[in-house]
């Protein structure tokens, strides 16, 4: 590891990121849109006195959800670029180690998705009340998480598709299962036994398991910590997986 | 003059590429500090060639040995530079960004960066976008990105592809100076005109070396001062010959 030739790759994902505006304006404004729909979509719902609002914890998911799906399409993508435009290769010549490469990569865009999350859960917060116990900054923490999540399989799948087009499949593929899963539509426990057993090894289960833990304490408990690390624990394995994708030689 | 140690040694190099045989054992040496031409018709195995000597193309049987060590190794990273045929830049970034980017792989300063972008002409499009630019100014990014390294093998694909006359002759002049400093370039090229800029030339040919020899020698053995006559003439013969072994054997 070089921390020069991380910050360098960061810089250069940033930059050019930078000239791409409408993007950039996709990835900071659409989720808080999106949110805005949700909102609305329960707006009339005739709740008994004491309950929660179903925005409170449909809203509050979105949160995570978002930046996991933006990065993960964003990364795969530009990942692909990266391996059919010949700089992967070119790169691969010089001293930089896959290291650099890949965390440089997941630290630009975890920068992107921390913007995504502030925009978005200021707006959960501030503008529809969102109601949840702990702190919003703990929110923040478990969507950038996901959206590192996001990234490190993005990069692991553009070594599966030879085409913008097949990276894009990928997303019904590695994403929409665990959104299915995590808890979001059905509980957990009220799943079917074998559905169960999957969301319970899929990484999104374990950020929608730290939000429950977050919206329903006022201080970070000990299982919200555990999924952060579980989550953590997975990046890294994730990573590393992406990092045998790399390959200085080729047949 | 001494002889330098060769720059690039390879014995019985031979890739092949899912079944099809690319090379087919190669054995030469490049001299340091001067400038080699690598010259065969399309399909020959140039770029993969190059590919082996950069390291990136893994290697069937045999040996590539690159300033003392085995293609594609560590110690080679500061100091073997590779300029594709197609372009590798990122054209979402500007001339500068790119080449300060990969300057920043070999601990390159802001004076390496303005330097690499002032030696390939393109001091007054420093901030463009390189999608921005046109298709020889845009090979031209991708080269100033290998010049900023100051790499002592520069290994150049094809390098002078779709660039006008003047420029043409001011980067082989480039070439020449960068040759007289020391640097070892490997240039393929596939314009046998360009052959007469090379100390030396490598004449590749389905995967096999039709020979090595100077420009002169190739104007002598070919019967002709056009180059390109010159090595169809090899070429022919080299045919010929192998007509009549056929037919002997």
């Amino acid at each position: 590891m070089n921390f020069r030739m991380t910050v360098a790759t960061t810089t250069r994902v940033l930059g050019q990121l930078r000239h791409d505006h409408r993007s950039v304006a996709l990835i900071l404004v659409v989720p808080a849109l999106l949110l805005t729909a949700v909102y609305f979509l329960y707006e009339n719902e005739t709740l008994a006195p004491g309950f929660p609002r179903t925005f409170d914890r449909v809203g509050l998911m979105m949160l995570a959800i978002f930046p996991f799906v933006v990065m993960f399409l964003v990364t795969s993508i530009t990942m692909l670029r990266e391996r059919t435009s010949g700089t992967l290769e070119r790169l691969l010549t010089t001293p930089i180690h896959k290291a650099d490469l890949l965390f440089g990569y997941a630290l630009a865009f975890s920068i992107m998705a921390a913007l995504q999350s502030l925009v978005a859960t200021a707006v959960a917060y501030w503008v529809f009340d969102l109601d949840i116990k702990g702190s919003p900054g703990f929110v923040v923490m478990i969507a950038v998480i996901n959206a590192v999540l996001g990234v490190a399989l993005g990069l692991l799948c553009s070594a599966f598709a030879r085409t913008e087009f097949q990276a894009v499949q990928f997303m019904p593929v590695v994403v929409v299962p665990q959104i299915l899963l995590c808890g979001l539509f059905v509980a957990r426990e009220d799943m079917n036994e074998v559905l169960e057993a999957i969301s319970g090894v899929l990484p999104l289960t374990f950020s929608v398991d730290a939000l429950k833990e977050i919206a329903g304490n006022a201080d970070a408990t000990g299982t919200m910590w555990q999924d952060a690390l579980i989550m953590g624990g997975i990046v890294v394995g994730v990573l590393v997986l992406a990092s045998l994708t790399l390959r200085r030689q080729t047949r | 003059m001494t002889p330098l140690p060769a720059a690039i040694e390879a014995t019985g190099l031979y890739v092949a590429r899912s079944r099809s045989k690319i090379l087919n054992g190669l054995d030469f040496a490049v001299d340091a500090g001067r400038i080699t031409g690598l010259l065969g018709p399309s399909g020959s195995g140039k770029t993969t060639l190059m590919r082996a000597i950069v390291g990136v193309q893994r290697i069937t049987r045999g040996n590539v040995t690159v300033l003392g060590h085995p293609a594609g190794s560590a110690p080679l990273r500061h100091d073997v530079g590779y300029v594709t045929q197609g372009a590798s830049v990122y054209g979402d970034l500007s001339v500068q960004a790119n080449v300060r980017y990969f300057g920043a792989m070999h601990g390159a300063t802001a004076a390496d960066t303005a330097e690499a972008i002032a030696a390939v002409g393109l001091g007054s499009f420093a901030r463009h976008k390189a999608a921005d630019l046109s298709g020889g100014q845009f090979s031209r990014v991708s080269l100033a990105c290998a010049l900023v390294a100051h790499p002592r093998l520069l290994v150049l694909d094809e390098p002078t592809v779709g660039l006008d006359p003047v420029l043409r002759a001011e980067l082989w002049e480039r070439f020449a100076a960068m040759a007289a400093a020391g640097t070892t370039l490997l240039v393929s090229s596939h314009v046998m005109e360009e052959a007469s800029h090379c100390s030396s030339l490598l004449l590749l040919r389905e995967g096999l070396l039709l020979a090595q020899l100077t420009p002169g020698e190739l104007a002598e053995r070919g019967r002709s001062d056009d180059l390109e006559r010159a090595f169809l003439a090899i070429i022919k013969a080299a045919d010929r010959g192998q007509e009549e072994r056929q037919v002997t054997s």
